[in-house]
């Protein structure tokens, strides 16, 4: 029975620990790990206090990779930011792409047709695939497991490539538009994203295999870094980390957007909420995608892929605009003024591969968002460090950052 | 009656001063800034909304009062509905506000950036200090005040400034993104163009 399982929280193990001994006391020492580390994945850094090799105290400093992005966005038009979430998970920024252009279109309560919907969940959770092969390789790494890597970047290379085929970028692709995206998919694109899920998946097998019943790699992660049920929703992680907690909350099921009610899939949970549970769900997250991306690809409807009736909002295509004079100016004004957005407050999330990505608009109307606030997933999972790090080996820090599966682009902005 | 509006229902009927907030997705209310704590603690602990989702700041640029309005989305991880909670800030220089920090720990970081970027002082925070940008540094720079293209600011060690003569320099946003502005205007001044450019080529950057 798994909820009879004790396994001693780190902050109580580390208080079981024997009291110093008189006249041996230790002193404190301070360790700063980062913001240039090869396991805080960026930019982090870890004010540490340790007592010998226990962490007593851990204060995460961030804000090196900050941009100011809520302020650019203040200042320029709905589509000229797209570019800009980007860089914000840039391991998936299909996914942001799109959670941002239907946060937008929420803001003017437009519906972008079937096949608009179905590219971008393909798209979405491809990124989702590619995201979570890095957090793997990533984390594979960290506990000392160096194939991993090398098999899961292969396979995102293969993925890398249809990206470029699709949107012409492999990394920082800017692929949603306001109302639609950049170009329809090109002929031939989904029966090679077909085949790329018929070859992945035995591949994906071959890859968790290194590491589920690897002896190391459990040794590090089983029971280290447990995050409780009602820690994880107390400190608002979304996405893996709070699923590995055992909440089954993932918005594409619980609040359906783009059409992922029509799919068929499950939701991992964990157990126990250490580094191994989140491990474990990720894994089974990409098999889940695969089936989602499947099955979009088996039922992907014709028809157009922007929303055609948003004249004040979608640009036409290129041909259109190069022949028709109404064309010419409607591009004329979106490229100018920007996409003409009424007055409101929106709040949209979006089940991103790191957590909830929400974009919270304020609009005054026009072309201009008058407040624009990123709700980062990575911002809200790296702030349980400090509870869930004290009274953990300097090590297990190394394994509970690579559980935690982070972005700090994205938890700057 | 769908759940998120009965859950408003309940709450405007505990506390009269609630009044419902212009919304065009999840239901929103408006808080007196007294009672925000209390209708906080009362939608997570009656009504489930369990998780905070994100805690934000809106600047109504200088001149309007009350100048800042901080914003609350909670979630509802077992009727998976979120609502808006919003309440004007005492004071439009320093703006005040009660910290969520007792009910949620989520709330330390946002609360942390609003303070950060807004100024905005949460009354019962524990460790209310700068997250994103640095210690010491003067500014908030997502006020409606402070330009895009940011303000010169001396490094943050005053040691190392002083040894140097160092001082950051201007971000190099100046002419940089674009912006359209809309509105009755002609055409030159409705085309894009950096917003807060105050020099370009005619005219020398001031020293």
């Amino acid at each position: 029975m798994s909820t009879e399982m004790n396994i001693p929280d780190a902050a109580a193990r580390a208080a079981a620990r024997p009291a110093a001994v008189e006249g041996f006391d230790t002193e404190k020492m301070s360790l700063s790990m980062g913001p240039s580390h090869p396991s805080t994945h960026g930019v982090l850094r870890l004010q540490m206090e340790l007592d010998g090799e226990v962490l007593t105290k851990c204060d995460p400093v961030i804000g090196y990779l900050h941009r100011g992005d809520e302020k650019i966005a203040e200042n320029m038009t709905y589509n000229q930011f797209v570019p800009y979430t980007d860089r914000l998970d840039y391991l998936a920024p299909l996914a942001n792409n799109m959670a941002y252009a239907i946060a937008v279109e929420r803001l003017a309560k437009l519906e972008v047709p079937a096949r608009c919907q179905a590219i971008r969940v393909i798209t979405a959770e491809m990124a989702r695939i590619s995201a979570h092969l890095l957090g793997l390789g990533a984390f594979g790494i960290d506990t000392g497991a160096w194939t991993v890597f090398m098999y899961a970047f292969t396979e995102r290379e293969k993925l890398y490539t249809l990206f470029e085929e699709l949107t012409g970028a492999r990394f920082t692709t800017s692929y949603a538009r306001i109302g639609g995206v950049a170009r329809d998919v090109p002929e031939g694109w989904t029966q090679k994203v077909d085949a790329f899920c018929d070859q992945f998946l035995p591949i994906l097998e071959e890859i968790l295999a290194l590491l589920t019943r690897n002896k190391i790699f459990m040794d590090r992660t089983v029971g280290v870094g447990v995050i409780s049920r009602e820690d994880a929703i107390a400190y608002g992680l979304t996405g893996p980390n709070l699923r590995g907690s055992g909440v089954p909350m993932d918005l594409r099921k619980d609040k359906p957007y783009s059409g992922y009610e029509q799919y068929d899939f499950d939701i991992p949970v964990g157990e126990h909420g250490d580094c191994y549970d989140r491990y474990l769900v990720r894994g089974e997250e990409m098999r889940q995608s695969v089936r989602i991306i499947k099955q979009a690809i088996a039922k992907f409807p014709s028809g157009p892929w922007y929303a055609t009736d948003a004249r004040k909002i979608f640009a036409p295509p290129k041909d259109k605009i190069l022949s028709s004079m109404e064309e010419l100016i409607q591009n004329f004004m979106i490229v100018t003024e920007g996409p003409q957005m009424p007055a409101g407050e929106v709040y949209f999330e979006a089940e991103n591969p790191k957590g909830a990505l929400g974009f919270f608009i304020v609009s005054k109307g026009g072309g201009v968002p008058y407040r624009l606030k990123i709700r980062a997933p990575s911002f809200c999972n790296l702030s349980i460090l400090p509870k869930v790090c004290v009274g953990n080996l300097v090590s297990d820090v190394v394994s509970i950052l690579g559980s935690l599966d982070f972005v700090m682009g994205e938890c700057d902005r | 009656m769908s759940a998120p509006t009965a859950a408003l229902t309940a709450l405007r009927e505990k506390f009269p001063g609630v009044t419902e907030r212009a919304s065009l997705d999840h239901p929103a209310c408006n808080v007196p800034l007294p009672e925000l704590r209390a209708v906080l603690r009362f939608l997570r602990d009656e009504q489930a909304y369990d998780l905070l989702a994100d805690v934000t700041a809106i600047d109504w640029a200088e001149g309007s009062s009350p100048r800042f309005t901080v914003v609350y989305h909670l979630y509802s991880s077992t009727r998976h509905e979120y609502v808006r909670v919003t309440a004007p800030c005492a004071g439009d220089v320093e703006p005040v506000a009660p910290s969520a920090t007792g009910l949620w720990p989520a709330a330390n970081w946002h609360e942390r950036e609003a303070y950060d970027m807004f100024g905005i002082r949460f009354e019962g925070h524990p460790d209310l200090r700068r997250i994103l940008m640095w210690d010491g540094y003067p500014h908030f720079p997502l006020r409606k005040d402070f330009p895009l293209a940011g303000i010169e600011t001396v490094l943050p060690d005053p040691e190392v400034a002083a040894e140097t003569g160092t001082k950051v320099i201007a971000a190099p946003m100046v002419g940089g993104p674009f912006v359209a502005s809309s509105g009755e205007m002609n055409l030159t001044e409705a085309e894009p163009q950096a917003k807060d450019q105050s020099w370009d080529e005619k005219k020398e950057k001031p020293e």
